[in-house]
């Protein structure tokens, strides 16, 4: 069990290797993460971030190393708790995931549905999570319909519907215009104010540049600077 | 879990594979159609055997006097003692139910009865056919107690088991039950896996859902669930065709056929109610079949 309630993720000594590679993934990685921090995790691709990702989420398991998370030890976490972990995490990509056949509304409230939560409490908590991300009067629309900004807030309203302790963002501002990425990055910062610990993996520069948040580099599965108000890197 | 959103999703997912979901239902009822024959041949089989054995005899039959070739009849006709001792020793084994006793002459009329027409009949006399001693026994199939014991004794003839004249009818019927058991496992074998190739595709196209699913902590129960209930419901429309096939078949082609038109067989045939005996077992089969394939694959499909 985690030592301290205000560690909400962290990795001991972990390493992952993928059967039929010869490089880690990841190479002995320790690092803690505060409740309400908001992390950037920044390299090249191929560095291991998607893998750092993976592994708080469980889809992983780590060669060896302990990861807790939320108070979880992962490794002795049992396969069917883990539902109940994932749902203290929201999850955000570079390419929404959204449900073409289904309108905003119901996206967001989809989340909530395959939770078994009460259709009272969706009623209620939808709109006002759709009003929080800025798409008040678009609840009706197809996300075919949104342009990437909006489609990116659906994304982000289905993830913080449940109001997860953990917001996990792989590259949220991929496809988007800076304009756009922007707007993302300050309901983002929104939701961090909130208490809620934001991990996001970014290639985008200036608005790590711009954010001046803990910084995170890892550069072929090591660590290789983690530095509180950092920028995206020297080298770049 | 929400009824409402589960129904939603069944039948999304049902009509979205029409064809396969009809290529499931038809081998579903087809196999569980020939399982239910099967089981029907099985009672068929057992209501005509205690028909049957309940009324069959063990015939030990004595010499004549022109029996002297016969291993027993050596000494020609049988004695008033050596016919005496027999019926005794037949009236003290604990085995034998009933036994009487028929004279030439009683032989001579059931022959005539039952070959009028025969030239035979009007040539022949009491004295050529053998006296004999009609034996039921208490378990029809100890026939080889009484043949044992009598056979090549003095003055008997013969033991004759009225069981070895139907045993070749009651082979066919078991090769029946066997045939349809075994069409049947090759038409399950064809059902399960359409079933487990249309929860594979069924899980493919939704595997946008699924994702999704996963992500936001949804239990394997909210994840599975939709699918493996999509499949139990192909099966039990399965299990519904094979069931009005069953009794349509039963009660055109059996009870039309048969027990209507052949009133001597009337009280040898199954009733209807030995095919809703058997309908319980069919949708067990194939709703539980169904579950447990799509569920097996989906494990490997949807893990965690």
């Amino acid at each position: 069990m985690a030592r301290c309630d205000a560690t909400v993720i962290r990795f001991d000594n972990v390493t992952k290797t993928y059967a039929k590679q010869p490089r880690p993934a990841l190479q002995d990685v320790s690092l803690e993460v505060e409740k309400g921090e908001f992390v950037f995790l920044v390299g090249s691709s191929g560095s291991g971030k998607s893998t750092f990702l993976r592994l708080i989420l469980k889809e992983e398991r780590p060669s060896t190393g302990n990861i807790f998370v939320a108070g979880k030890d992962l490794g002795r976490l049992s396969n069917w708790k883990v539902p109940a972990l994932r749902r203290q995490m929201g999850t955000v990509f570079q390419d929404f995931r959204l449900l073409p056949n289904k309108t905003v509304r119901e996206n967001v409230a989809f989340a909530l549905e395959v939770i078994g939560k009460p259709q009272g409490t969706i009623r209620k908590v939808v709109p006002e999570v759709l009003d929080l991300v800025g798409l008040a009067g678009k609840e009706d629309r197809m996300p075919g319909e949104l342009s990437g900004g909006e489609q990116q807030r659906v994304a982000i309203a289905r993830a913080f519907v449940n109001r997860p302790m953990i917001l996990i963002a792989d590259e949220p501002t991929g496809n988007l215009d800076p304009q756009n990425s922007v707007g993302i990055m300050k309901l983002l910062d929104r939701i961090n104010r909130t208490g809620t610990t934001i991990v996001m993996a970014t290639h985008d520069q200036a608005i790590v540049d711009q954010m001046r948040k803990r910084v995170i580099e890892l550069e072929q599965g090591h660590l290789v600077r983690d530095q509180s108000r950092g920028v995206y890197g020297y080298q770049h | 879990m929400r009824a409402q959103f589960v129904l939603k999703e069944i039948g999304i997912g049902l009509r979205r594979n029409l064809t396969m979901t009809i290529a499931v239902i038809v081998s579903v009822a087809l196999s569980l159609t020939l399982f239910g024959a099967a089981l029907l041949v099985n009672a068929q089989t057992g209501a005509m055997k205690d028909y049957w054995y309940d009324r069959v005899e063990v015939s030990v039959f004595l010499c004549n006097k022109s029996d002297l070739k016969k291993d027993g009849c050596v000494n020609g006709e049988i004695t008033n003692a050596d016919r005496q001792a027999i019926e005794a020793e037949l009236k003290g084994m604990s085995e034998v139910q009933t036994l009487f006793y028929e004279s030439r002459q009683e032989a001579f009329q059931h022959f005539k009865e039952q070959n009028k027409d025969s030239a035979l009949s009007e040539t022949l006399t009491p004295d050529q056919l053998p006296e004999s001693f009609r034996v039921k026994l208490k378990d029809p199939t100890k026939f080889d107690i009484i043949s044992s014991r009598f056979n090549g004794r003095a003055g008997v003839q013969s033991v004759q088991d009225q069981k070895k004249l139907l045993q070749p009818f009651f082979n066919l019927l078991r090769s029946a039950k066997y045939a349809a058991f075994g069409i049947m496992a090759f038409m399950l074998v064809v059902a399960i896996l359409l079933i487990v190739n249309t929860a594979r595709v069924s899980a493919f196209s939704r595997r946008r859902e699924t994702g999704i699913m996963r992500l936001v902590g949804a239990s394997n129960f909210y994840i599975q669930g939709p699918f493996i209930l999509e499949s139990a419901v192909a099966g039990f429309i399965g299990a519904s065709v094979a069931s009005g096939l069953l009794s349509a078949g039963y009660y055109f082609g059996f009870k039309k056929g048969l027990v209507d038109s052949v009133q001597v067989l009337q009280s040898q045939l199954i009733g209807f109610d030995k095919v809703i005996e058997v309908l319980p077992f069919i949708f067990l089969l194939g709703v539980g079949m169904s579950a447990i394939a799509s569920f097996f694959t989906l494990r490997k499909y949807l893990k965690v």
